[in-house]
């Protein structure tokens, strides 16, 4: 691989990596606070059918992203009611809302557009504009990194940023701030919350609304940054590959990011197996680079490569006690 | 709370479950512009109007009733399988393996040996996961649903570098031989007449030889597979000593292994039934249907099963009315899809408003019933 074509997957990378980084945030705020999210993949599609069908009426990409927010707390409000109000099951109710979104994203978007469950394929300011960084021609001459500012970080929607800058962000709230020490430890053990006088309920809410936001930036970025639209299915399972990323992240913000990068670049490198082929000079195949991020995913949760340990009160609802 | 008399809650509560879901959905329907009205009536007549309507249902019904099963077999040792759409494809490559293998002298030989191949492949594809969670501790959630890609990814490959037979286009395998054909329901004499084509003038149409013609049904003989899968479970569950570990596991594995019940003995056995019955579907619509193995063969089955085993209560009897139940959605779902404007893709939304209600949300029916009962008592 020439460093031009290692530039040009690197820069294919970053996009794919985006909202997987966006999706695994959201599943971090969660999974933290206690609450198993599956249902990722369908807030994701809901916002990802809301930005598209709101940025085609309207011609605002910036309406769009606010529809997705919409669209995805309104899933992230039920995930909330089911299994923290009614104490069910999460998983259940994370596989339930997968199902609701994959099919209302179509019949909401036939019944608008009538365009067999897409949204018109959108132009101009309905679409999130790519940004070119300060300086980005004028380094290109430095060598090496010179190229790789200008063609791999710059040149991405204000999204793409935006999912970097939350990194820091996340890991500054999770772990420096009083919310963030009170979010993690209702996710360990919500009964010595509960003591200190401190609502578990209301934390965990917060953590869910979290998702439910981040979820909606990951949808929007799917169908007005990336793509140029909504389709069915669009997502194709990054609900779950941001899920494994954040097990392969060991429930960690700066891991997050590294995780979703590597399985960004594993996507990009799916798309061009002439590469893979001259690479490793035997042919492989594309669908072992497609399941690659799953396979590695199950390695980890082994416990081969190190422990991966989810927070202790994951999954459990919170009764107090009487 | 109070506690519900056992009539409420093995009755009434799936049942207020199944009516806020169908409400939900007529909402969704009201809300696109559409009649919930006229949405009931097509998939009444589409799904149960007719017995070539009801060969669909019950088709669809067949492969829902070994999910379900396969769910609630898992679900009763404290484990949620969410594998099954995974377990059911390599369930179809046991099939398509064992059918092509031979020229099979008969039809009943070649069943019993597909479902060998369908059993031995699910439960394989079902014992990595089981075993990762009873040695490693790894959550079977998570590792069940990675599996359910890396079989795609593996069926895929297959069916396109090497079950593929030259010269073809699309990623299938070959043909099964005929001698591999089950019975579909027009072809199983005392079911036959149901089937009778008739012209427009009321009498039976005859083919060139003079035979009366029928209507192709999908479903076939593996429904009574089917049925027979529910009672074996049904006895494995409740009257061997193997279903009461299984059951005393799930409930508390603390006494479990008080008893000298072993975790890694009853993840791996539960997970191994599991995965075989998820596979079995395969000898349905592989076998049964389609007749080769094409790309995406479960086409959701599996996960439709977690809805057959929530609202069946993890009960082989109400897994089998569920299974019709989702049946009936799936095929009337169909016709929805050819005779409306209602996309087909509206089963998909009550099959998650189901599993919702049914699942996640039962607690909230529970509450309710439980107050209208306390106050019932109180009078």
């Amino acid at each position: 691989m020439d460093f031009a074509t290692f530039l040009q997957i690197s820069d294919t990378a970053l996009r794919f990596a985006t909202p997987l980084l966006l999706a695994c945030l959201a599943g971090l705020f969660s999974e933290r606070a206690g609450i198993f999210d599956i249902g990722l993949e369908g807030k994701m599609l809901m916002a990802a059918m809301s930005a598209g069908a709101v940025a085609a009426m309207t011609g605002s990409v910036l309406l769009g992203l606010f529809a997705a927010i919409l669209g995805s707390l309104m899933f992230a409000a039920v995930h909330g009611l089911a299994s923290i109000t009614f104490r069910g099951n999460q998983l259940i109710a994370g596989v339930a809302l997968n199902f609701v979104a994959s099919g209302i994203t179509v019949l909401i978007a036939e019944s608008m557009f009538g365009q067999g469950g897409r949204t018109p394929p959108l132009t101009g300011a309905a679409r999130f504009a790519n940004i070119d960084l300060p300086f980005a021609e004028t380094l290109r001459a430095v060598p090496v990194l010179g190229p790789f500012y200008a063609e791999v970080v710059s040149g991405h929607t204000i999204l793409v940023y935006v999912a970097l800058a939350l990194v820091p962000i996340s890991w500054w709230v999770l772990y420096r701030t009083r919310f963030g020490l009170r979010l993690r430890a209702v996710g360990e053990n919500p009964a010595s919350v509960d003591t200190a006088g401190v609502s578990v309920v209301q934390l965990r809410f917060s953590a869910v609304i979290i998702a439910g936001v981040l979820c909606g930036l990951a949808g929007a970025y799917m169908s007005t940054g990336l793509q140029a639209g909504f389709g069915r299915e669009m997502t194709a399972g990054r609900g779950y590959i941001a899920l494994a990323a954040l097990i392969f992240a060991k429930w960690r913000p700066w891991q997050a990011l590294w995780a979703t990068l590597l399985f960004g670049f594993l996507q990009a490198l799916a798309l061009r197996p002439d590469v893979v082929e001259s690479m490793t000079r035997v042919a492989i195949p594309v669908p072992f680079l497609d399941a690659l991020p799953y396979i590695l995913t199950v390695i980890v949760l082994a416990g081969f490569v190190g422990k991966a340990i989810p927070p202790r009160a994951g999954g459990e609802p919170y009764v107090k006690e009487r | 709370m109070t506690k519900l008399p056992t009539w409420a809650d093995v009755g009434l509560v799936p049942l207020i479950s199944l009516t806020l879901a169908a409400l939900v959905s007529a909402g969704v329907l009201l809300a696109i512009g559409q009649s919930p009205m006229q949405a009931l009536t097509v998939m009444v007549n589409g799904a149960l109007g007719s017995s070539y309507a009801w060969g669909y249902t019950l088709y669809y019904a067949t492969s829902f009733i070994f999910t379900g099963l396969a769910v609630t077999v898992a679900f009763h040792a404290g484990l949620f399988n969410i594998g099954g759409e995974g377990q059911a494809q390599l369930g179809g490559l046991g099939v398509a393996l064992v059918c092509l293998a031979l020229p099979w002298p008969h039809w009943t030989i070649a069943l019993l040996a597909a479902m060998f191949g369908a059993a031995l492949f699910g439960a394989a594809w079902a014992a990595i996961p089981a075993y990762l969670q009873a040695k490693r501790g790894s959550h079977i959630v998570i590792t069940t649903i990675m599996f359910n890609y890396i079989a795609a990814a593996l069926l895929i490959y297959l069916l396109v570098n090497v079950l593929r037979p030259d010269g073809q286009m699309d990623p299938a395998s070959a043909n099964f031989p005929a001698s591999a054909h089950l019975p579909q329901f027009q072809e199983i004499p005392i079911l036959q007449g149901l089937f009778q084509r008739f012209g427009a003038d009321g009498l039976p149409r005859l083919n060139a030889q003079g035979m009366p013609m029928y209507q192709q049904v999908p479903a076939n003989v593996t429904f009574l597979i089917a049925i027979l899968a529910c009672v074996l479970v049904w006895v494995m569950l409740w009257h061997t000593r193997l279903g009461f570990a299984i059951r005393a596991f799930g409930k508390s594995e603390k006494a479990a292994v008080y008893a000298g019940i072993s975790p890694l003995r009853i993840i791996m056995i539960a997970m191994l039934i599991s995965g075989a019955l998820a596979g079995l579907m395969a000898i349905n619509n592989v076998m049964g249907q389609s007749e080769r193995l094409v790309q995406n063969s479960a086409s959701g089955a599996g996960f439709i099963g977690i809805a057959v085993a929530l609202m069946g209560r993890n009960h082989p009897l109400g897994i089998f009315l569920a299974a019709v139940l989702f049946g009936f959605l799936f095929q009337g779902g169909a016709a929805l899809g050819l005779e409306t404007d209602i996309p087909i893709e509206l089963r998909t939304v009550v099959q998650g408003l189901v599993i919702l209600f049914t699942g996640a949300l039962d607690q909230m029916v529970r509450m309710l019933l439980g107050a209208f009962f306390a106050k019932k008592g109180a009078t």
